[in-house]
């Protein structure tokens, strides 16, 4: 089910200047974007003499580790094990992506192959969920959780993560290409529901599972609980991280190596993953 | 409801010969319907479940206690609208806030939206390579999290941070500016921070309906006149990706409505002089630090209707173009 990428060699309506002029313009929009993030690398090799130097250089001159071995002492020193926080962020993360994968998909089958009492007022739902952030229910959420029992646990954070609303909404979309003749014949050999769910509709959604996995593991990759946390060896490398960089000037080499550290997971995990995104994207459309 | 017409008219000729028992009425018809879909509740149901407890009953809870007063010490208390008339009346922070939101949201909504899509229709025109490529660099930045770091660095208060030590250097400035602490700076570098954050989910559901477009529109359209690139996009591609384009609408509102983070990690919290105060912010105050809940519910739940109110409408606009 890959798409197949279009390469349109001849284009129709393309004048030589006009594609001369828009890639400039687009080449000069991506220094812009790019800029923050290439002087975020290039901190992280300055040795401090160069952070600080007048006037400030975005590349480095004389690249050096240093930073990234201080970083290790000073992991090597904190209170809780810095592992600690690793298997935090690790097994918040791993968790909700799993939970969530299953939930949503299981949730998103019955919506988007059959028509029942309630199907599109659910649906309807969802898709109203998208148009308010997480902040509008803050508040009732801290009292929920309480009344649950999860404050100052893993699942503070976990659970909700499994009714992601963006998951749902674009699994049952992407579902919804799936051939009907596919499950009719299924039903045929004798296959129930939940066998048509797990052996077929499953197998042929790939594309939207990675596109969920990586929306998730963006979100909880860089949680700092919520709110919801508060003992120390509960903590995640988000949180752990930003105490190190509000350390201040003192840390500002070593802040820098964090930060690139951090941010390259995610952005690592997209370059493996984009064209099942983009994959995933082609059906997220919103239609009547 | 077109179903409740038909199904009734059996029922009526079955009532004609057998008064005494009504066989098939409206919720007989439903219930059967939905016992022989009991499956798809079944799967559809821990999901159902946890967005219940976690997504409606919160929007519901908001509301209510939106009504009250509540320190979640005491049992709330009932007080009407007072919430509502001291957030509009007497709380000139809150129209700070207001005005705020709307202010970044007028500006960064349809700017990242137009963003989003205008470089997704550029790349769309490189060949595979480049364009995954590129993709990438525009998307980064909304997936690379811990980044509001990047710009504290940029727009550091000394000779050190990146804008000042340029502007000096070039005899633009003779001192560093104060950028995150000057009020009319402050509006301005967080709209600039957002608009840099905001290429994120919109813009890759427009790069993959760009793809979707049936090519052989192109063709048929150069062939019944469609002189240039821009015809083509105005009568050929926007009307083809009507649905990406609904919902990168719905993404992008939302987001320019919730900005919190950014104003918090680069103008402090609070800002000064209340320069980057948001509805958000407003709420993490009263929420977090006041423990005010029955007002910051009244902000949450006018935040609330603000968010679903303009998506509302403005699909409702989108969905009238080109019709």
């Amino acid at each position: 089910m890959r798409l197949a990428l279009p390469i349109r060699k001849k284009q129709v309506n393309r004048s030589f200047a006009g594609t001369f002029w828009m890639f400039v313009f687009l080449a000069a929009f991506a220094a812009f974007m790019a800029l923050p993030l290439v002087y975020a690398i290039n901190a992280a090799f300055k040795p401090l003499d160069e952070i600080f130097l007048f006037p400030p250089t975005l590349f480095v001159r004389h690249p050096t580790t240093s930073n990234f071995i201080d970083l290790m002492t000073l992991l090597g020193q904190s209170w809780v094990p810095f592992s600690r926080y690793i298997f935090n962020t690790f097994f918040i993360t791993g968790m909700g992506v799993v939970g969530h994968v299953l939930l949503a998909s299981a949730a998103a089958y019955p919506l988007a192959k059959h028509k029942f009492p309630g199907s599109k007022f659910v649906f309807a739902i969802v898709v109203l969920s998208l148009m308010f952030t997480p902040q509008v229910t803050a508040i009732p959420n801290y009292m929920v959780m309480s009344w649950i029992g999860f404050i100052d646990t893993y699942w503070a954070v976990i659970v909700p993560a499994f009714a992601f609303s963006l998951g749902l909404y674009l699994m049952k979309q992407f579902m919804e290409q799936i051939p009907d003749a596919l499950l009719e014949s299924a039903k045929i050999d004798g296959a129930n529901e939940y066998r048509i769910f797990w052996q077929i509709v499953m197998p042929n959604v790939k594309p939207a599972w990675l596109t969920l996995v990586i929306l998730l593991f963006q979100m909880l990759w860089g949680t700092d609980g919520n709110g919801f946390i508060y003992s120390e060896q509960l903590k995640t490398l988000h949180y752990a991280s930003n105490q190190i960089i509000f350390g201040g000037i003192a840390r500002a080499g070593v802040g820098s190596a964090v930060a690139l550290i951090l941010m390259s997971v995610p952005i690592a995990l997209f370059v493996f993953s984009q064209s099942r995104i983009i994959e995933t994207m082609t059906t997220s459309g919103m239609k009547d | 409801m077109s179903t409740i017409g038909t199904p009734t008219q059996p029922s009526v000729t079955a009532a004609a010969r057998k008064p005494a028992v009504k066989t098939t009425s409206w919720w007989a018809i439903k219930w059967k319907e939905i016992k022989a879909h009991k499956h798809s509740y079944i799967l559809m149901s821990p999901y159902m479940l946890l967005f219940a407890v976690f997504t409606v009953l919160p929007v519901i809870m908001s509301v209510v206690i939106s009504f009250t007063y509540f320190n979640m010490l005491e049992f709330p208390r009932f007080i009407g609208w007072q919430n509502y008339s001291r957030l509009f009346l007497e709380d000139d922070v809150f129209l700070i806030a207001i005005k705020n939101t709307i202010l970044f949201a007028v500006i960064t909504g349809p700017l990242s939206y137009m963003a989003c899509f205008v470089f997704a229709w550029i790349i769309n025109d490189l060949r595979p390579k480049l364009r995954a490529f590129m993709t990438l660099i525009f998307y980064a930045p909304s997936i690379s999290g811990n980044v509001y770091f990047l710009w504290q660095m940029i727009f550091s208060g000394d000779r050190y941070g990146i804008a000042n030590g340029f502007l000096i250097k070039m005899g633009v400035l003779l001192d560093p500016i104060q950028w995150l602490k000057t009020e009319k700076y402050i509006m301005p570098i967080i709209i600039l921070v957002q608009l840099w954050l905001s290429l994120g989910t919109g813009f890759l559901a427009f790069i993959a309906g760009l793809q979707t477009v049936d090519k052989t529109l192109y063709e048929a359209g150069a062939v019944d006149g469609i002189k240039n690139r821009w015809q083509e996009l105005w009568y050929i591609t926007l009307p083809s990706m009507k649905p990406q384009l609904m919902f990168g609408a719905v993404i992008q509102i939302t987001s320019s409505l919730a900005i919190a983070d950014v104003s918090i990690y680069l103008a402090g919290f609070p800002s000064v002089n209340y320069a980057a105060e948001t509805i958000v912010t407003h709420l993490i105050d009263f929420g977090t630090i006041r423990f005010e809940m029955g007002y910051a519910s009244a902000i949450a739940t006018v935040l609330f209707t603000l968010m679903v109110g303009t998506n509302l409408v403005v699909q409702r606009l989108l969905r009238r173009v080109g019709e």
